[in-house]
């Protein structure tokens, strides 16, 4: 599979010249990757660079063959979309529909187009039935949910999701990592930043660890996430299953596949 | 008639202004002094709206459709004044951002700022604001912006402000949702070392497995009414608990595909007890 993203010696400093990315090489495919840390380890900041509302400091971003540094966010926003972490910051429309459809329109799809995708959308993610509602009507969970069907709704090829789980009932969290495999099933390239270990583990193939900006390890999940000695480091927690395992003295993920 | 319940909930039905739908429906319950109970559901089940029963900001703030009774000591919440309410119970919310005033530019101010409007002398406020800034390490931060602190110290900052008000009860809605495990842990601590001086507790928390080590009992909501109120291990063997997609404990989802109870007939929910009883288990296996 061709390499949508593409980050090559990517260094970032905000202001004051302390440089919060370092070095950092990676790319993503169509594998879904989580991307770990703890709060402070400058994740957000590196979301923010691979949908272009940051410009690398030193090194470049390629997105679907072009650096960012030479277009627009508006032309990146039709292959990178961003979930919000807090859905509140997302939403500002006065009816579900308009909501979902106010993306495509923005990147200039025609109306009968983006009513369409709009639907799909809201199907994908369950509130098909919500179309008319008011956003502020709708619970927490199905806010995010329709967030998200914002972001699917202009066909992005890579979504990302900014800690996904946060406030999330354990139903939904288990809904919105239905919907990352499905996703990736489709062929979009998933990439979620987040410290929810287990939800990590459930649902991503492929993880990154990020510590004060030093890209510490990049592998598979079932690999990285038993490597009690990185994740320390990295001041993480090792997932529940984990903890279990290590501590009955058997695999109870090849035992008992949650 | 001495009654000792330090919360009692007397059959409380709310619903906010222009809303038809029951935020809570006919809730009873009574918590003792010093007991630790959670509250948990989904979202929309009515956890945060029963908070702000709890402290009376349901209905004195918001208004609405209100019958039933919350009684603080004995005594209604919508009798007992703000001045007296804010000193019995505290509330700490999600979101440290709704909750931190912005009023007040260093971290000693916001601590001391519920204080200053409740007209304690100076030299109590400073003793009492160092005290609460000490117990939860914030005293090195005294100076700085509250906006400038880290998610976990402007969480722990939203603590420090609500105990720095000695409550007797403290109320804390989903206190480590932006948290990371950390900062998550040390919310408990703090939690753990409130409750072992007498105070009593209500958690609302979507993370099970640091909930149940703390709490004495569980409420269970869904869609605004009481599933159950009952310690954990009872309430996650219910057997339609599975129906209300509520989740569980990883290691209790565990032991139930395995079918491992303990000895009083429920599946654990505490770690170390469900790594014992893993652990016989697979020795049984090996055999």
């Amino acid at each position: 599979m061709d390499l949508i993203v593409k980050v090559e010696n990517l260094w970032f400093s905000y202001k004051s010249g302390k440089f919060v990315l370092k070095n950092i090489n990676v790319s993503f495919d169509g594998v879904s990757t989580a991307i770990v840390g703890q709060n402070g380890a400058a994740k957000t900041t590196f979301v923010k660079i691979l949908k272009g509302l940051l410009k690398p400091t030193m090194g470049d971003v390629w997105i679907n063959g072009v650096n960012t540094k030479e277009t627009t966010v508006a032309q990146l926003a039709k292959v990178v979309g961003l979930v919000f972490q807090d859905p509140s910051e997302q939403i500002f429309k006065s009816k579900v529909i308009d909501e979902v459809m106010f993306g495509p329109l923005n990147i200039f799809r025609d109306k009968q187009y983006s009513y369409q995708m709009a639907i799909e959308a809201l199907k994908l993610v369950g509130l098909d039935g919500k179309v008319n509602e008011h956003p502020y009507d709708l619970t927490l969970s199905e806010r995010k949910l329709l967030c998200i069907a914002s972001v699917l709704a202009m066909d992005p090829k890579v979504v990302i999701f900014d800690e996904p789980t946060i406030a999330q009932d354990r139903y939904h969290i288990k809904k919105i990592g239905e919907l990352v495999l499905e996703l990736e099933k489709n062929g979009k390239t998933v990439i979620a930043i987040t410290h929810d270990m287990d939800f990590v583990f459930d649902y991503f193939k492929r993880t990154l660890v990020l510590h004060r900006g030093n890209l510490l390890v990049d592998g598979k999940t079932d690999e990285i996430l038993q490597r009690e000695d990185v994740l320390k480091a990295a001041g993480l927690d090792t997932p529940y299953i984990f903890k279990i395992s290590s501590s009955v003295g058997t695999v109870i993920s090849k035992l008992f596949p949650i | 008639m001495g009654s000792t319940e330090k919360i009692k909930i007397e059959s409380l039905t709310y619903a906010y202004p222009f809303s038809d739908k029951n935020a809570l429906e006919n809730i009873s319950f009574s918590i003792m002094p010093g007991e630790c109970v959670g509250i948990i559901g989904r979202n929309g089940a009515g956890k945060s709206t029963l908070c702000l029963a709890l402290t009376g900001l349901v209905p004195k703030f918001f208004k609405g459709r209100y019958s039933g009774k919350v009684l603080l000591d004995g005594e209604d919440v919508r009798q007992i004044s703000y001045e007296k309410l804010v000193t019995k119970i505290g509330l700490v919310l999600q979101n440290p951002f709704s909750q931190i005033t912005g009023a007040r530019i260093t971290v000693y101010e916001e601590v001391a700022f519920g204080l200053e409007n409740l007209g304690i002398p100076r030299d109590e406020i400073k003793q009492r604001v160092e005290a609460v800034l000490k117990a939860l390490d914030l005293w090195e931060k005294r100076d700085e912006n509250p906006f400038e602190l880290s998610g976990g110290q402007l969480q722990k900052l939203a603590i420090a402000s609500v105990l720095v008000l000695q409550p007797e009860v403290l109320v804390l809605d989903e206190p480590t949702s932006q948290l990371d495990s950390g900062g998550t842990k040390e919310v408990f601590e703090i939690i753990s070392q409130m409750k072992s001086q007498g105070i009593t507790i209500v958690l609302v928390e979507h993370k099970y497995e640091m909930l149940v080590e703390y709490v004495d009992k569980i409420i269970f909501l869904q869609e605004g009414k009481m599933i159950a109120f009952d310690e954990a291990e009872k309430i996650f063997s219910l057997p339609e608990i599975d129906e209300y997609m509520v989740g569980e404990p990883i290691y209790t989802k565990l032991c139930k595909k395995l079918n491992l109870k303990n000895s009083r007939g429920y599946y654990p929910v505490k770690f170390s007890e469900a790594v014992g009883i893993l652990r016989e288990a697979r020795c049984g296996s090996d055999r």
